[in-house]
């Protein structure tokens, strides 16, 4: 292709050459408009071009998160204005006694673990499944996204139906296989029960998604790495542990990363999973209360910024460490190559 | 299965094709599915798709089907009865909500489309100084959660005095680092930079280039960034709920999330208001579900 383009291309440049000499010629100082706009245009536009999103990016996303920062050491109250000024550490130390963040970082790990593993097992085994030669594939790509493009505003009502104590269908399923039966399961009333159902939303919403990010790393496995495998006597289950599994670890390693950034901001569910979810309490006693919906409570129901602020960056750093320990585990697990 | 593989290889038979065929030794995506297979994948979509299949189901039926034992899970005839309730509803504004939901949902999308491309666009084919340095800090602000600088923002846009308006949720999405990144990749490698060049010889200006040989190109890549982008930010819940929570301006989701707070809540009302604000989104995925799969194949970014 480029060589049927050849031709005409080192014309054109040869004529563009004439042009620009013709500019830069010490008779001709004078530009004219015509020349200043190709000058204009050459050097200055690809930033004209870039900088609608360094702006936004400046100003709605670095800037707040360094402001948030200073926030966090200030006094900064919604309901009382005059109350200013820099308040130092405080609103870290009060962090630090503070049962209702410790519990909000328990109920948020705990919800993580429920969610995250099953989760990225599911979606492993779900793009196995997918990646055969299957008859309609686009259809059954595009089927297991049915979750990711529900609003988890309107997933989380129809689970919170579902798992609703007295006529709640979870309830009646486990009935059947003799669960419950007499004394059905009040899933809001303690821990365990609410952070199961809280992660079988999570679960849903993304195995889809996590299961084609899998596929996609699968097809690019090269196919002489099966014919080898085929060789060992491999079957179809210890190929995906044995040889598909270490081959995708990188993706792996990409869908834990961001499973624990997305797993530790958890908001929409646990904030409608509560019967009273304008509260924000996750819960009449914070039994699921996620460190997101801690700070959407201080920050805007009662009403302390400054606390709240601090609490995103303890929140931040969390992501970081976990994300860092997560990330060292699967290397691990996954058995991948060393790096 | 692995009784034939038992058998090492014999010299002769070392044509790649024939010991392929005889030793199973395909890769997975070359092996005709089963019907275990089917029938596994069958079940999940069942997974998948039954509780939307539910929403519809409680947003037909009255109050007495809720609370039977065995659940219904055949539709009733009152989707209508029920819709109605929630569009008259006084305080929720569910009618408008959805009016300012393709409001900022459209112009978040068309805002994406454009900076995100132009911007791809330089970084893709133009050369200006320090482009590696700009390119290497919109991939790391790829990094950044910012959900976490969501009190700064707050504060930001009550200084601007834009909280509880529409533009506090418009502006901040205009255009992200993962769109410009993802458009970058995609101009790379689709568009030809001797094109590009013998444009230039030709005296188009930049933007002539994005026009005449750039925007051409990059429609797949476009249909792609456009449909992700809108679906997240119809279904975007916690920044509007802060920035637009107890105003007369909701989204559909912060909407919904006022038909679900109370003491009482209607169920058939708030799944029947879910399940209209759900339909768009499942047309799109109909329409353009081949796309969307695409661009997360392609490894889009979770929002």
């Amino acid at each position: 292709m480029s060589t049927t383009r050849a031709a005409p291309a080192s014309s054109g440049r040869r004529a563009a050459a004439g042009r620009h000499e013709h500019g830069t010629d010490p008779d001709h100082r004078r530009l004219s408009w015509r020349d200043r706009l190709y000058r204009f245009d050459m050097r200055y536009m690809p930033y004209v071009l870039i900088a609608p999103f360094f702006l936004i990016f400046l100003i709605f996303g670095l800037f707040p998160l360094v402001f948030n920062g200073v926030v966090a050491l200030r006094n900064y109250r919604l309901d009382d204005p005059t109350l200013t000024g820099w308040a130092g550490l405080a609103n870290f130390r009060q962090l630090f006694g503070d049962d209702d963040f410790w519990n909000a970082l328990y109920n948020t790990f705990g919800i993580f673990l429920l969610s995250s593993v099953p989760q990225l097992l599911f979606a492993l085994i779900v793009a196995s499944l997918l990646n055969r030669r299957l008859r309609a594939q686009t259809w059954w790509r595009v089927g297991v996204l049915l979750p990711y493009v529900t609003p988890i505003v309107a997933s989380t009502m129809v689970f919170s139906v579902f798992f609703s104590r007295d006529s709640g269908m979870a309830n009646w399923v486990l009935g059947l296989v003799g669960i419950g039966g007499d004394e059905p399961i009040n899933w809001r009333a303690d821990k365990l029960h609410a952070w199961i159902a809280i992660a079988t939303m999570v679960n849903w919403k993304w195995i889809g998604y996590n299961a084609l990010l899998y596929l996609a790393a699968m097809q690019s496995i090269p196919r002489d790495v099966y014919e080898a495998a085929a060789v060992d006597g491999a079957g179809p289950w210890r190929q995906l542990w044995r040889i598909t599994v270490p081959m995708i670890q990188p993706v792996i390693v990409f869908t834990v990363i961001l499973s624990t950034i997305g797993g530790f901001q958890l908001f929409i569910e646990p904030m409608l999973f509560d019967l009273n979810s304008q509260a924000a309490t996750g819960g009449p006693n914070g039994e699921w209360q996620t460190i997101a919906q801690l700070i959407y409570k201080v920050g805007w129901k009662d009403l302390n910024l400054g606390y709240a602020a601090a609490m995103s960056w303890a929140l931040f750093l969390i992501i970081l460490v976990v994300a860092g320990i997560n990330t060292l585990l699967t290397n691990r697990l996954s058995g991948g190559r060393s790096r | 299965m692995s009784a034939v593989d038992t058998a090492p290889p014999s010299p002769a038979v070392t044509t790649s094709r024939r010991r392929r065929a005889a030793l199973m030794g395909r890769a997975p995506q070359d092996t005709p599915a089963g019907i275990g297979t089917y029938l596994l994948l069958a079940t999940t979509m069942l997974f998948a798709a039954f509780p939307l299949y539910w929403m519809f189901v409680i947003a037909t039926s009255n109050d007495e089907a809720l609370a039977q034992i065995p659940p219904t899970v055949v539709p009733g005839d009152r989707f209508l009865v029920n819709l109605d309730e929630v569009f008259s509803l006084q305080d929720v504004y569910f009618a408008a909500s959805l009016v300012n939901s393709v409001i900022v949902s459209t112009a978040v999308t068309a805002a994406m489309l454009f900076f995100c491309s132009l911007a791809g666009f330089a970084f893709a084919k133009l050369r200006f100084a320090g482009s590696r340095w700009l390119m290497l800090f919109v991939v790391l602000t790829l990094t950044v959660p910012n959900q976490l600088g969501v009190v700064a923002l707050y504060i930001v846009m009550g200084k601007l005095g834009w909280n509880g308006t529409l533009l506090a949720v418009i502006v901040p999405g205009l255009v992200t680092a993962f769109g410009v990144f993802y458009m970058r990749q995609f101009i790379v490698n689709t568009v030809p930079d001797e094109l590009v060049e013998s444009a230039r010889m030709d005296g188009a200006t930049t933007m002539r280039v994005y026009r005449s040989i750039v925007l051409p190109a990059i429609r797949p890549a476009l249909a792609v960034l456009g449909l992700l982008t809108f679906v997240a930010t119809w279904n975007d819940f916690q920044w509007p709920l802060i920035t637009l929570g107890g105003t007369d301006y909701p989204t559909s989701m912060v909407a919904i999330s006022d038909l679900a707070s109370g003491n009482y809540v209607i169920y058939r009302r708030v799944l029947a208001g879910a399940f209209v604000a759900t339909i768009p989104l499942l047309i799109m995925l109909f329409i353009g579900g081949r796309q969307i799969v695409r661009g997360i194949m392609e490894g889009a970014v979770k929002s």
